[in-house]
């Protein structure tokens, strides 16, 4: 369980642009679950989803991973927990343009000093699974939208992390491939993987895929539902 | 053990797939980089072959050089002023010289005859240096014609080719006897060109040079530190062209390394983000940009250094040698022979490499102790 407790984020604190992103945020997220943060722009999705990855600390309020306290870790081990925990698929995809899928997927394991080759190897599975290999040695910019997203899911996966956090993964995507999209996640959470997705599209927080929807208004939990 | 290397390994990869994405830019970047590290070692080739050059010469040159002087111009010396000198306390030894210039008109060059001292040659013998031998295509046993004062010609045979370890040395250098020098130059029995004294005790040099000049006041004194100290002044670090042209190199190093230093491109801090954002730490993006910036200041600094061993060994520094050369008579050929100092190598290195290296790891630094966060937005 990811346990969130009275969490509170400023940003610019005591400056003129002062602002309040989340306000004592208290909530208790179950593992192996689809879990989606509804709420319209500035409900605070994005800072709670990048405070859940150990992207940004909180001003205030401690998070509890697995019963392990970690909003008081050094920058390192924080470092360590994102990596071996958190898959990020982000809203604006961030695939490094100028270097193939391949490589863009296999980019988070470099510094953990794996081998090159058996790398190369646990990517190719991903690729397969996702239906993408002939695309592997393709230039990111040459690939479609869908299968620049399944890439961007793939280098999610890459350190088999427990947890995948999706920032407004449908934004930019259209019906179909928002469907399929959640097609994927499906598989996701059949494989035992805690969902996370930021989103005010329909076509997710109305999917069948997902067992929770936590409302965020003005900073605040507005509500939460269980579907 | 394995896994750092791993690591180094999968950076490095990564490193030079950066590289190759931003071509254009890492192009210009090495190719400025390469031109003033090529004109830097250009420079430090060039000045320390000349230096070493000079030292060859000046090996063996006479401690004291006295000449007379008429209207402030070199004038053939009296051999009786050798006695008048002998008599002075400390002075060991007395010799004279002869020794002049001879412009060939069918090459347009100047050669350097002299008389030897330590060779005993035959009358109706010379022995050539490789640049006269080069630009008359004269080989041993071969006749070259000379012009004496009165016009007439006089035939000499060529009995060797020099060989020596300075081109400068040899290459426009003719060895004559004594007897041929005085028939083609007219220069009369009783006068040498100039006279080359030794002293028993180094420290005395100065002292004898003053009596010399003291009792012949129609004389000048040369003493070989001056000479030393003239080709230390022009083409030592801090001499002379040498200082201007490495400054100008430098300086140019100085502000391509703040146009470096002063930040990142907004997509090279994207990239940071993203990197940090899947998971990469601070020290990892910082030795992604030390690969990257020894990357490219290797290859400038080996590229740079290559090409500048090229230009001064195997094309006689064609960009100096209006401007720096142009001080020496050195026709009718002229090429620098190698000399690497190792220590002037290492400190371009450092001078170049090291600089660089940091000024790209900075900025970097500064970008990736950011926020992964950012990149969400």
């Amino acid at each position: 369980m990811i346990e969130l407790i009275d969490i509170s984020k400023i940003f610019n604190m005591g400056k003129t642009n002062e602002y309040v992103a989340l306000k004592g945020i208290n909530l208790a997220v179950h593992l192996n679950k689809v879990t989606v943060f509804r709420g319209p722009s500035g409900s605070g999705k994005t800072t709670l989803l990048s405070i859940i990855g150990c992207m940004a600390r909180p001003t205030s309020g401690r998070i509890k991973f697995l019963e392990r306290e970690i909003t008081s870790l050094p920058e390192r081990f924080l470092t360590e927990i994102r990596q071996k925990t958190f898959g990020f698929i982000f809203q604006q995809l961030n695939l490094i343009k100028g270097i193939t899928a391949l490589e863009n997927v296999m980019l988070p394991s470099y510094p953990s000093g794996e081998r090159y080759s058996s790398l190369k190897k646990r990517t190719m599975g991903l690729f397969d699974m996702f239906n993408i290999t002939d695309r592997a040695e393709v230039k990111v910019e040459w690939l479609s939208g869908g299968e620049s997203q399944r890439v961007a899911i793939a280098r999610a996966m890459i350190n088999n992390p427990l947890v995948i956090i999706a920032d407004e993964p449908t934004a930019h995507l259209d019906s179909k491939l928002s469907k399929e999209f959640m097609g994927i996640i499906d598989v996701l959470k059949s494989e035992g993987k805690t969902v996370l997705i930021a989103s005010h599209d329909p076509l997710v927080y109305e999917s069948g895929v997902v067992d929770r929807i936590v409302d965020l208004r003005d900073g605040r939990v507005d509500g939460a539902k269980v579907s | 053990m394995k896994r750092w290397i791993e690591r180094q390994k999968n950076i490095i990869e990564f490193t030079l797939s950066s590289l190759i994405r931003r071509k254009g830019k890492n192009g210009a970047l090495i190719f400025v980089y390469t031109v003033v590290v090529f004109m830097s070692a250009s420079v430090i080739f060039f000045a320390y072959s000349l230096k070493k050059e000079a030292s060859i010469i000046l090996r063996d040159a006479p401690e004291m050089i006295v000449q007379r002087m008429i209207a402030g111009r070199h004038e053939l010396m009296p051999i009786s002023y050798k006695e008048k000198i002998l008599n002075i306390r400390g002075v060991n030894d007395v010799r004279e010289r002869l020794w002049g210039y001879y412009y060939d008109p069918v090459v347009g060059a100047n050669y350097t005859l002299i008389v030897p001292r330590e060779r005993a040659l035959e009358t109706g013998k010379i022995a050539i240096g490789r640049g006269i031998s080069r630009a008359r295509l004269a080989n041993e046993e071969d006749t070259m014609e000379f012009k004496t004062y009165d016009g007439s010609i006089v035939d000499l045979q060529v009995e060797s080719i020099l060989s020596s370890d300075s081109e400068l040395v040899s290459s426009d250098l003719i060895l004559i006897s004594e007897a041929d020098f005085r028939r083609v130059f007219g220069v009369p029995e009783n006068y040498a060109t100039d006279l080359m004294v030794s002293v028993r005790n180094q420290k005395e040099l100065p002292t004898v040079a003053l009596k010399v000049a003291g009792l012949m006041p129609d004389t000048r004194q040369i003493l070989r530190e001056e000479i030393l100290r003239t080709y230390d002044a022009v083409f030592s670090w801090r001499g002379g062209m040498m200082l201007i042209i490495l400054s100008g190199a430098i300086l140019a190093f100085i502000i391509f390394a703040w146009d470096k230093a002063s930040g990142l491109s907004l997509d090279e801090k994207r990239e940071i983000g993203i990197l940090k954002a899947i998971g990469w730490e601070t020290s990892d993006v910082i030795l992604l940009k030390f690969w990257e910036g020894m990357a490219i200041s290797l290859s400038s600094f080996l590229l740079g250094t290559l090409f500048a061993y090229m230009h001064v060994y195997f094309t006689s520094s064609a960009l100096f040698e209006p401007f720096l050369k142009g001080w020496a008579v050195l026709y009718p050929q002229f090429k620098t022979t190698p000399y690497i100092d190792a220590s002037q190598i290492a400190a371009l290195f450092f001078l170049t490499v090291f600089p660089y290296t940091i000024a790209t790891i900075i900025p970097s630094w500064r970008a990736a102790t950011i926020d992964p966060e950012c990149v969400m937005r």
